[in-house]
């Protein structure tokens, strides 16, 4: 088979990280191409050199696609010469028909006039082609994800697609769904179009893909024949790497159960019928840092924040236990009267109030800490604001400092700062290291083992298997809404997680 | 320790005028805008723009923005806006004259009874906004709309009026002169001159203390010269005053309201609570602040505040008027804005709105003295209001 894209060599360097390192893929004409690995192994980054994204001249490497050398300047270079990519978040308008989102900035008109006879046949034949039984007229909003999907690829249709990216299409969709998906996948294989997946589910990229390249790393690790893919093989591939970060040492002394959550269930805040955890089980010991390992949208960050203060989700059902007494946890003050702590995994959105100095932010989840009656003690505030610089060492000229001036690390331990001066016996941590450069990391983990040492509960949600093996006394695997299994530090391994994770893919009763 | 003294040492005067030139600038923005009225009415006009009548009309004119604006920092700070105020004036002052007049209650009656009026409208509106998650704009909006009307249908188109003489202190009255000498009114200027002290004492206080915790103060030659104009200024209304017919009883309303505020928003925790929200409510909410509470408290509290201002309208015009109180809600919310305070909410000072509050009042007044027609006034006052928030836009992203 010929030759349709040919990637030669890219790397892609941000600031402080090299996101693609001499990554090479090949894709043939009329195939379905997988691409594998594990979260910030470089799929997207690479996805988005291809798309135009990332414009020509912004990275080292070449493009060869149908025979001639790529120079996209935009997406909309890219798209005009077949290939489009569907994000995993869809780019579609709720409140548009499907006839409007399907021709957006690509209108049936001429001279600025729609026609709209037109456009609608054209939304039926299209319709058809990805076998979604709507009328164009439809607004897109009211569809489930599912239907949504389908329309981004009649959406793609409408252009000419000529190589098709699904950035994890199936993600959000139910068992049936994802089946009508892959079967779509293979129909326009049968038409003729070229088709790029990226996908953690081996059973779907068994079942539809030609080839599979794995990326580690922001490299290229191998690319393998349908007849050569072995579970076995592609975690090896994925996962086959040296504990790059050190961890600071730590004695283990877990003591009794703090926390425990038993038969926990969330539904989605919005969609209808979705349910986001299914009962859902764990606990964490005194002095025992705990891990939550899983792929994104496997619901980790879903269980945290319903069971802090049900910040999300909607029907939730399930009990928590500190100290073996059942606790409410059903707004945020609740949770925190009953001793817990959450770090959010967005610090900027969630976490702070970044036009705000580092003293207030401090002091704002127990402001009664600083206040007699209501009135606050500026003294006593900025006191304990210098104990939390000093103790976390926040870098930074003084604590008035507005923490929009912090970087990335420091900002982390401001929020930290203001979790501890509230005292909590168990804190979760959600991503605590993400966007932190290295040392700053050393240092979080630090932090996170002298709150073990003070007797208090750590859990560590992370995407980073290394650090949760190199930190955790167990480890908790999640994947779409479930814990799957329980790993002891001796137990665990990159591995053993990964095949959990992957192997129970997909196999949820539909 | 070390490198804090050196962080103190280290910033200069023009680093610390950088920092701080908003506030520093509204007050040097207001002296001049009063030395440029005196100039050109005292020039064009033959008139003495700082004549105890004029002062005392300024305070009687203004009063009313500058206490419904005090609750508009709130609500703006809190991410909001309120557009039913004026309305509510009108509203409130009808409530307050059929009381009254029609119904021959007692001020002591009255009084509480309006106030708790503006209390439910503040508080139903909030409702709707804190806890069905309705914008402030369109729930207000018909606020506006729904209280205008209620105003016509109570007053059945007419004014009602006048007020008794009690009623009628609300606004125009003065502070007794307890000493008995007459003119100049001993007890203005004893108030005056305790006012005075106190600020320089807090101000002093404050400063100490920032020293003992190592925070850099501010340069002694900023802090004496801001000092030297407030006090200096204080001290001259306040003569001016005591020489004409003492202290209005709503400069001491004022007064109170504006140290009670100051107070609310720098040094309380529910005070604090509400700039985190409007700064970011989702952190909010997440570090367990009942954000809709304080919400709904903020919309509760300028209710009340707009139905005393409702009260000040009608006693000092001396009969309620279907007409009260139509366009107030854009000079309070002007005031607010000129006044420093974000539009995005979480940020913003009752010093300033106060300030901002008489850069309104001045130029109104002004304005009139000169014989500058309404037409031009309106243009005038909408280009300070952009050209504040511009500058502040600027001061931003410098």
């Amino acid at each position: 088979m010929p030759t349709l894209l040919e990637m030669r060599g890219i790397s892609k360097v941000f600031p402080g990280v090299r996101a693609l390192d001499h990554v090479d893929l090949t894709v043939e004409q009329g195939e379905i191409h997988a691409i594998c690995g594990e979260n910030g192994a470089g799929k997207s980054t690479l996805m988005k050199v291809l798309s135009g994204v990332y414009p020509f001249g912004s990275y080292e490497g070449e493009i060869h696609y149908d025979g001639a050398l790529l120079q996209n300047r935009g997406i909309r270079d890219s798209e005009a010469k077949g290939i489009i990519i569907i994000h995993q978040e869809l780019a579609l308008v709720p409140l548009l028909s499907i006839a409007e989102n399907l021709f957006l900035g690509n209108e049936v008109a001429s001279k600025g006039v729609i026609n709209w006879p037109l456009a609608f046949q054209k939304t039926e034949s299209l319709l058809k082609k990805v076998g979604l039984d709507e009328a164009p007229t439809a607004v897109v909003g009211k569809l489930g994800v599912g239907k949504q999907q389908l329309i981004e690829i009649a959406k793609a249709l409408a252009k000419d697609v000529r190589l098709l990216i699904l950035d994890e299409p199936t993600a959000a969709l139910q068992e049936n769904d994802s089946q009508k998906l892959l079967d779509l996948m293979l129909e326009l294989k049968a038409q003729g179009v070229t088709q790029i997946i990226i996908s953690h589910k081996l059973n779907e990229i068994g079942r539809v893909a030609d080839r599979i390249t794995i990326l580690r790393d922001g490299a290229t690790v191998s690319t393998l024949r349908k007849d050569e893919i072995s579970e076995e093989r592609i975690i090896r591939d994925m996962v086959g790497r040296d504990m790059a970060h050190r961890y600071p040492e730590r004695d283990h002394h877990p003591g009794e159960v703090l926390m425990e959550v038993t038969g926990w269930n969330v539904w989605h805040p919005e969609q209808q019928g979705r349910q986001m955890i299914r009962d859902a089980s764990f606990h964490v010991r005194k002095g025992e840092i705990v891990g939550i390992a899983g792929l994104m949208g496997a619901g980790r960050t879903e269980l945290a924040m319903s069971i802090f203060g049900h910040a999300y989700g909607r029907n939730i059902s399930g009990t928590v236990k500190m100290g073996g007494k059942v606790v409410d946890t059903s707004s945020v003050m609740k949770a925190i009267d009953a001793g817990l702590a959450y770090v959010t995994e967005d610090r900027k959105q969630l976490g702070l109030v970044l036009d705000e100095p580092i003293v207030r932010n401090i002091t704002l989840a127990n402001l009664a800490g600083v206040a007699t009656r209501g009135v606050l003690s500026r003294g006593r505030e900025q006191q304990v604001a210098e104990e939390y610089r000093r103790a976390m060492s926040i870098r930074t000229p003084s604590v008035f400092q507005k923490v929009v001036n912090l970087s990335g690390g420091n900002q982390q331990k401001v929020v930290l700062s203001k979790w501890l001066f509230a005292d909590p016996q168990v804190l979760i941590l959600d991503e605590p290291t993400r966007g932190i450069d290295v040392g700053a990391k050393f240092e979080i983990y630090t932090i996170m083992n002298e709150l073990a040492a003070q007797g208090r509960g750590v859990v560590m949600v992370s995407s980073e298997m290394p650090e949760l093996l190199g930190m955790c006394d167990r480890i908790y695997v999640m994947n779409e809404g479930r814990i799957l299994g329980e790993l002891s530090r001796a137990e665990a391994t990159q591995e053993r997680i990964m095949s959990l994770i992957l192997k129970n893919n997909g196999k949820k009763v539909a | 320790m070390a490198d804090q003294t050196a962080n103190a040492g280290g910033r200069g005067i023009g680093a610390h005028l950088g920092g701080h030139l908003r506030e520093n600038g509204m007050i040097l923005a207001l002296v001049a805008i009063v030395v440029f009225f005196t100039v050109i009415v005292r020039v064009t006009q033959g008139v003495d723009f700082l004549s105890a009548q004029n002062i005392t009309n300024l305070f009687l004119q203004n009063s009313y923005v500058i206490i419904m604006a005090l609750g508009m920092l709130l609500v703006i700070v809190a991410g909001h806006i309120d557009l039913s105020v004026g309305s509510v004036v009108g509203f409130t002052g009808a409530v307050a004259a059929v009381l009254t007049v029609n119904m021959g209650w007692p001020v002591y009656a009255v009084v509480p009874t309006v106030l708790l009026v503006g209390l439910c409208i503040g508080a139903a509106q909030g409702y709707w906004v804190a806890y069905w998650r309705i914008p402030s704009f369109i729930v207000t909006l018909a606020g506006m709309l729904v209280f205008r009307g209620l105003t016509l249908w109570l007053l059945a188109g007419q004014n009602v009026g006048p007020f008794p003489k009690s009623f009628q202190s609300l606004s125009t009255g003065f502070i007794p002169d307890a000493f008995g000498v007459g003119k100049p009114n001993m007890t203005a200027l004893v108030l005056i001159a305790l006012a005075a002290v106190a600020i320089l004492w807090m101000g002093l206080r404050a400063r100490a203390r920032d020293q003992q915790f190592g925070i850099a103060p501010e340069p002694m030659i900023v802090f004496t010269i801001r000092n030297f104009v407030v006090v200096a200024a204080l001290m001259f209304v306040g003569y001016k005053l005591a020489t004409f017919r003492g202290l209005p009883n709503v400069v001491v309303v004022l007064a109170v309201l504006t140290v009670l505020y100051a107070f609310f928003t720098e040094q309380t925790t529910t005070g604090r609570r509400i700039y985190a929200l409007g700064g970011n409510e989702k952190a909010a909410r997440l570090s367990g602040i009942n954000t809709d509470r304080l919400v709904f408290l903020t919309f509760a509290n300028m209710g009340v505040l707009a139905s005393l201002a409702g009260m000040i309208v009608a006693a000092r015009l001396n009969s309620s008027t279907p007409k009260a109180g139509v366009g107030f809600e854009l000079d309070v919310i002007a005031a607010v804005f000129i006044g420093g305070a974000s539009m995005t909410g979480g940020s913003g000072k009752i010093i300033g709105v106060v300030v901002g509050a008489l850069i309104m009042g001045v130029m109104n007044n002004g304005m009139s003295i000169m014989g500058i027609g309404i037409d031009y006034q309106q243009v005038i006052k909408g280009l300070v209001l952009l050209a504040a928030v511009i500058f502040d836009v600027y001061n931003k992203n410098k």
